[in-house]
């Protein structure tokens, strides 16, 4: 990898070595097959797990190696410089752990923690419905509350994992009238009664990640699967969202550094006016920038991930920055890379056309870069507001 | 407890290697060192076999100078429970004779074994001797060019051996050696904790005499073969191809053989 050198320690160094091994020897080979034909990569799943990389976002107690964002970032990072989308297999199943790992009860901890530790099961995190996209404490689903159960009822859309995952973190209601203090975050296990695996949606990017409804009919759920309290459910998600949006600031860094990379190859290669097209300070310097905003974005993004891993307080607008300025970064360096390949890079003969899809939806997907810029704006306002007036 | 014992080799990690024009032998510094890539095979099913079996202890030996401990820490951050270094300077220049000897007195040494793996052959020397011999040196049988095994116990085993015209098929029982070809699995990434684990094993390091090898068997003296002289070989004549529509290509086959006096 080109890029500045960070003083990692050697197990970070390590689990960096084995992310970028699995990239290139196991991952590289499939990464058009599977974008192009939307194949859920079943067997890296296996082989991420295999390697303990699950396992690092997991405390100790829970089979994990007890690492942090920081690390969980780097791993996601070095997946998606050669695949974004099969990285969400990996990075998709943290977002789904965290509100079990950051609320949940020793019990349950004990019970769904291991199984996403060691890879046998994965995780997603249900919260979008199609009334609540950015809106999300406006989610119509129904917890309904009875004996010893709750009973849900609804529609999520656009859940990362969907079909493949063995443990869910849903996000119902259980009383409209409470509005926001009435969401509830639940833990649902893939077999409950009543919850079925939707449609699988066809997307632009990110084709290996499997993006899927789920529907909620009757479906039984154990009162002990509540995270955290009744009505706990908007701060179990918003405390994920500050974990887990440095992952997808990772998974932009990684695939502009993979898109970078291309195009600077790229550059070195081809021949043109009898030169090669580095040559060209046109290109040079378009290349030197992308070089620049990457620097800049994983500056931020592993400060941004070791201050989550600190214990540090409101850390939310922080995470949302990294989160916002490496997905613009991934979406402005994948564009000037197809730019740099020409013809060439807009066919799929080139991986950057790839990256370019796959890079869109980081500055959509957990919080538009609007919405981020918002938790930032407010975030911004409350720090002044903290400054005692003389 | 069952054990397999695993043989690796430390190789230069290029298909360019450099010849010294005097003494006809390649000149390994500054050249990156990994595991033979065939051994990564025997490591892989050395590894499986213990997985189908459980109870069993995958040992992997090399022979080598005190750097090629890195290669046995590769092998045990896959899963091999431990690793033995043989190395001492009576041992530099062995061939594939005293090689083999060597291994076999380690393998004395290990103690009782079920499965003994080597891959095919190791791309720096390319002879395929070693696994064989050492089955040699400890009256066992040894099954090379393995592609498939059907079934492995302690005890017995059904395999598939390649040929250059198809595979044979092929059951021992007692005690064996086999050699691997890359066919027969698709070696693991290593895990972090294996990795963590293997840095910190401790592994023996064994020599000539702690071995109680024969001084005469090993080493330059201990070895019979002598490089003559060192060239690529002639690449292999490609076959006829006999072309044509059905009965052309019959008749065409027919009389080739006939003419070759094949029938
Ligand atoms: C591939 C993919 C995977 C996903 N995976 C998951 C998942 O695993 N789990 C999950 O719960 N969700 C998931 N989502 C949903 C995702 O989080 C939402 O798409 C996202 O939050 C935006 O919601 P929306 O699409 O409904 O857009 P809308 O909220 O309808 O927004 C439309 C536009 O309006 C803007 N906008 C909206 N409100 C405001 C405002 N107040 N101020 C300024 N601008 C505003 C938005 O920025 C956007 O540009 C996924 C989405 C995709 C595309």
């Amino acid at each position: 990898m080109i890029s500045m050198p960070y003083n990692l320690t050697e197990e970070q160094k390590e689990l960096v070595a084995i992310a970028k091994q699995i990239a290139e020897e196991k991952i590289k080979p499939l990464r058009e097959q599977y974008d192009e034909e939307q194949l859920f990569p079943e067997e890296i799943v296996k082989i991420l797990g295999n390697s303990d990389l699950y396992r690092v976002f997991i405390p100790e107690e829970y089979d994990g190696l007890g690492m942090g964002v920081f690390e969980m970032a780097l791993v996601t990072e070095e997946l998606s410089r050669i695949d974004g989308g099969i990285a969400l297999a990996y990075a998709g199943s943290a977002l789904g752990a965290f509100p079990i790992i950051l609320f949940g009860n020793e019990q349950q901890k004990k019970k769904y923690l291991p199984p996403i530790a060691s890879g046998e099961k994965i995780a997603a995190f249900a919260l979008t419905e199609p009334e609540a996209g950015s809106d999300a404490a406006n989610v119509k689903t129904k917890a309904e509350k009875k004996d010893g159960y709750y009973l849900l009822n609804g529609t999520k859309q656009w859940i990362t994992n969907g079909g493949y995952a063995g443990i869910y973190s849903v996000f119902a209601n259980v009383d409209f009238e409470r509005g926001i203090r009435g969401m509830t975050a639940f833990i649902v296990d893939r077999d409950t009664e009543g919850f079925e695996i939707g449609k699988k949606e066809n997307k632009l990017g990110i084709r290996a990640s499997d993006t899927r409804e789920l529907i909620f009919n009757n479906c039984k759920v154990p009162t002990e699967n509540i995270i955290g309290r009744e009505g706990m459910g908007f701060r179990v998600g918003v405390a994920t969202f500050d974990q887990s949006r440095p992952g997808v600031a990772a998974q932009a860094l990684g695939i502009a550094q993979g898109a970078f990379e291309e195009a600077l190859k790229y550059a070195h290669e081809r021949v043109q006016f009898g030169k090669n097209i580095y040559s060209f300070q046109g290109v040079s310097f378009m290349i030197a920038d992308m070089a620049i905003k990457i620097e800049a974005a994983r500056a931020l993004v592993y400060n941004v991930a070791k201050l989550v891993d600190s214990g540090a307080k409101r850390t939310g607008g922080y995470s949302a920055m990294a989160k916002t300025f490496a997905s613009d970064v991934a979406m402005e360096v994948t564009t000037n890379a197809i730019q740099v390949l020409g013809g060439y890079g807009y066919m799929k003969d080139y991986p950057v056309e790839k990256m370019f899809r796959d890079a869109k939806v980081t500055q959509i997907y957990e919080g538009t870069n609007q919405i981020q810029r918002e938790v930032i704006a407010i975030h911004l306002a409350k720090e002044l507001a903290r400054i005692p007036k003389k | 407890m069952n054990r397999v014992i695993v043989f690796i080799k430390q190789v230069p990690d290029t298909a360019e290697l450099k010849i010294d024009p005097t003494t006809n032998t390649m000149i390994r510094e500054g050249v990156p060192s990994i595991i033979n890539p065939f051994d990564m095979y025997a490591i892989e099913e050395g590894i499986r076999i213990k997985e189908k079996w459980g109870d069993t202890e995958v040992v992997v030996v090399t022979m080598g100078p005190p750097q090629a401990e890195t290669a046995l820490r590769e092998a045990l951050s896959l899963g091999c429970d431990r690793a033995i270094l043989l190395s001492d300077k009576k041992f530099a220049a062995s061939d594939t004779y005293a090689t083999s000897y060597i291994l076999s007195c380690a393998v004395k040494k290990i103690g009782d074994y079920d499965v003994l793996i080597t891959g095919k052959q190791a791309s720096d020397g390319d002879t395929a001797q070693v696994g064989p011999g050492i089955a040699s040196w400890l009256n066992i049988p040894s099954i090379t060019y393995i592609r498939k095994i059907d079934e492995i116990r302690a005890g017995y085993a059904k395999v598939e051996r390649m040929r250059n015209d198809g595979f044979d098929i092929i059951e021992v029982t007692g005690k064996f050696l086999m050699t691997v070809l890359k066919e027969l699995n698709e070696p693991r990434i290593p895990s972090f904790r294996g990795k963590m684990a293997a840095k910190k094993a401790e592994i023996p390091i064994w020599s000539a005499e702690y071995l109680e090898a024969d001084d005469g068997k090993i080493g330059f003296l201990g070895s019979p073969t002598r490089v003559v002289r060192a060239f690529s070989p002639p690449p292999k004549k490609g076959g006829i191809k006999v072309e044509g529509e059905d009965e052309e290509t019959v008749n065409g086959l027919y009389n080739f053989l006939s003419e070759n006096k094949m029938l």
